[in-house]
């Protein structure tokens, strides 16, 4: 005497599981570090995005308290990971790539982290 | 049904904590070990919730969303500290 509720919970949960164990994988399998970058901050998100999503359905329709505050950890976690990927990637590329294998940015200054800021906003 | 897909999900999260770990440890690189503590925040995160839903309690979203800000802030802060020297210049 499964539910639709019950079902969509649990296929939530799988899914969660699922993508939580191919992003720490990913993390261990793949071989360069800018590869790995790809499978934390991916997989790994979506995976604790669907466990959220399993959280609130389960709170939501078995227990009759709905609540958003999932929804808001959820989109904590989706805006932070991409800048979280963005600094961990500059932090790589400082000590690796070396200045001149990187293209000309086609502005008054140069990259950052290599370079220091202009005295002068670039866009005025 | 629930209870076989929470015992599942959490079995993955677990693992993945596992190989997480490995990979802090092995890590050629800073990048690779920053990288490392997040996806252990992110998991962290998961066992939390998973395990208010297994308890039926609501208290852990709170506890949840502070590890969320908290790892944040960590890695920013770790990161700034690699590419700079220092945190707050």
């Amino acid at each position: 005497m499964e539910s639709l509720a019950e079902i969509l919970i649990a296929a939530c949960l799988v899914i969660s599981g699922i993508f939580g164990i191919v992003g720490s994988w990913g993390l261990v399998r793949l071989g360069d570090s800018m590869q790995r970058l790809h499978a934390p901050t991916k997989a790994t998100t979506l995976g604790i995005g669907a466990a959220l999503i399993a959280s609130m359905l389960y709170f939501g329709l078995l227990k009759g308290n709905l609540s958003f505050h999932e929804l808001m950890i959820t989109l904590f976690l989706f805006l932070t990971a991409p800048v979280t990927a963005n600094f961990i990637a500059k932090a790589y590329m400082l000590h690796h790539v070396a200045k001149g294998d990187l293209p000309d940015t086609g502005r008054q200054c140069g990259w950052a982290g290599y370079d220091d800021p202009p005295e002068t906003h670039p866009l005025d | 049904m629930i209870h076989a897909a929470l015992i599942f999900a959490t079995a993955c999260f677990t693992l993945g904590l596992i190989l997480t770990v490995y990979r802090l440890a092995a890590g050629p690189n800073a990048a690779d070990r920053i990288l490392a503590l997040d996806t252990i925040v992110i998991n962290l995160i998961a066992l939390v919730v998973l395990y208010g839903i297994w308890t039926g309690s609501q208290t852990f979203f709170e506890a949840s969303m502070l590890i969320a800000m908290v790892g944040f802030v960590s890695t920013v802060a770790y990161c700034r500290f690699v590419l700079r020297g220092n945190i707050i210049e």
